[in-house]
């Protein structure tokens, strides 16, 4: 295969490699907290938590692009403190495409949550086990396959992201251009060929995922 | 019931909004955005009937939305390459097309950087983002290209650039400072006024004109015809020499 495919596909599967962890592991401390705590503004923050979800890509993008950008409250401290730079790289592209995966896994995670059963959180507190421990050992198992599902779901919306990605990493090819960028550039410059072949690819590529996925998912837990 | 009463509304009013007068659509490159939406504006007013829809992007990306079968009335192009395409697969009518206006590309920095003062500083290393419109199709970028070679700079720049999806992109990038210098058409640079700061004016090898023309599928030639007419009239001109076209 040529790096005309495997460039981009490299590119995307790590996009949304870290996109998907780092939603994971935002996302389920929120769906935990929102679910099984008295919190104060709750419905602020589950609103919130789902919003990405709900706003178009470009309104997401240019939040990010206004907050993360060269000269952005967040993205001028991260680039003189650390050198860290988002727009027009391939972590800029992580980033939109996390945003845009974190409700997906939120709200498996908490539906997953609160399908677990409170009695049994209950029960391992009364047997002395702490939070932390009731949330590992009971809460975390019990709600297990709806926050697979969600990181699955989020993994394929990260794949697919494009709006956001486009106005805060850019279209740079070989840095920040995966697969859906690499399409809309190809049909851009009238190249029907390069774009129907990337399609086709694309379109394995997914239904591939989605088969190992499901095969994955019949397993127990 | 309450919802389905919403429901109709928001129906009604996305059916209210297909009912127009007759509605002209006109495709023009990103670069005209503010002079068309004023020509269309001034159009409109002369001629109460006709209402103008104005769609602006990158050039090839508008005449390959015109070859997928949008209906476009009229197409104004910010490069020949493009017209000549658009000629060569019979998308425009030959005999309708008209060059309307001139421009000039220069090269910008965000206003108070002073990093790059002539197009050979874009090889310093403190130069790490250049940007300019994906050749590919954007005219803008296809003439920055072309400058670039010439200069002998192309190759080695290769690393730096950040290709915008339009000249409007670059420009954003640039007033934003998110790149050190990018590529654009002076009359961009000037809508954008003390935001950014001119480095240099560039001509590159083939002249900056724009060609304007009825799309060969439209249903409203003679209407698009009239709005060509209008655009290279004197008041047409006049706005367009506001915007700093020539």
């Amino acid at each position: 295969m040529s790096s005309f495919f495997l460039i981009p596909l490299a590119l995307t599967l790590k996009v949304a490699g870290s996109a998907t962890v780092a939603a994971f592991l935002s996302a389920v401390p929120f769906a935990f907290l929102v679910s099984k705590r008295r919190l104060p503004f709750k419905r602020g923050i589950d609103s919130l938590c789902t919003l990405p979800m709900v706003l178009p890509p470009t309104v997401m993008g240019y939040y990010l692009l206004l907050l993360l950008g060269r000269n952005g409250p967040l993205g001028r401290p991260l680039d003189e403190t650390f050198g860290v730079r988002l727009v027009f790289t391939w972590q800029g592209a992580a980033v939109a495409a996390a945003v845009a995966a974190f409700p997906l896994i939120y709200r498996s995670a908490r539906a997953g949550f609160e399908g677990v059963n409170v009695h049994i959180e209950e029960a391992a507190r009364d047997l002395g086990a702490s939070e932390l421990r009731v949330f590992w050992n009971v809460s975390l198992p019990m709600a297990n396959r709806g926050i697979v599902a969600g990181c699955m779901l989020a993994f394929a919306r990260a794949m697919g992201e494009f709006g956001a990605t486009m106005m805060l990493a850019g279209n740079l090819p070989g840095k920040t251009q995966t697969l859906s960028l690499a399409i809309y550039t190809a049909t851009q410059a009238g190249n029907s060929a390069a774009a129907f072949q990337l399609t086709l690819f694309t379109s394995v590529v997914c239904t591939t995922l989605l088969w190992g996925a499901e095969h994955f998912l019949k397993r127990p837990f | 019931m309450r919802y389905l009463g919403m429901l109709g509304a928001i129906f009604a009013f996305a059916g209210a909004s297909f009912a127009a007068a007759t509605e002209l659509s006109v495709s023009a490159a990103a670069s005209l955005t503010d002079a068309f939406t004023e020509l269309a504006a001034e159009y409109e007013k002369v001629n109460p009937n006709v209402k103008i829809a104005a769609n602006f992007g990158a050039s090839r990306t508008l005449l390959q939305q015109i070859e997928q079968g949008a209906p476009v009335d009229v197409f104004a192009a910010a490069d020949q390459a493009t017209m000549d395409e658009g000629a060569s697969k019979k998308l425009i009518v030959d005999e309708s097309r008209k060059n309307f206006a001139e421009n000039g590309i220069v090269l910008a920095e965000p206003a108070g950087k002073k990093a790059v003062t002539a197009i050979e500083d874009l090889k310093k290393d403190a130069v790490t983002h250049v940007a300019l419109g994906n050749p590919d199709y954007v005219p803008a970028g296809r003439y920055a290209k072309e400058i670039l070679q010439a200069a002998g700079l192309w190759d080695a720049l290769r690393e730096k650039f950040i290709l915008g999806e339009n000249v409007r992109q670059v420009l954003d990038y640039i007033v934003r400072g998110e790149v050190d210098a990018g590529f654009v058409f002076s009359t961009d640079a000037r809508s954008a006024g003390d935001k950014l700061a001119v480095v240099a004016e560039l001509q590159p090898g083939t002249p900056v004109t724009y060609p304007i023309a009825v799309a060969s599928d439209s249903p409203r030639k003679a209407e698009g015809t009239k709005f060509i007419e209008y655009v290279l009239s004197d008041a047409g001109k006049a706005i367009l020499k506001k915007y700093g076209f020539r």
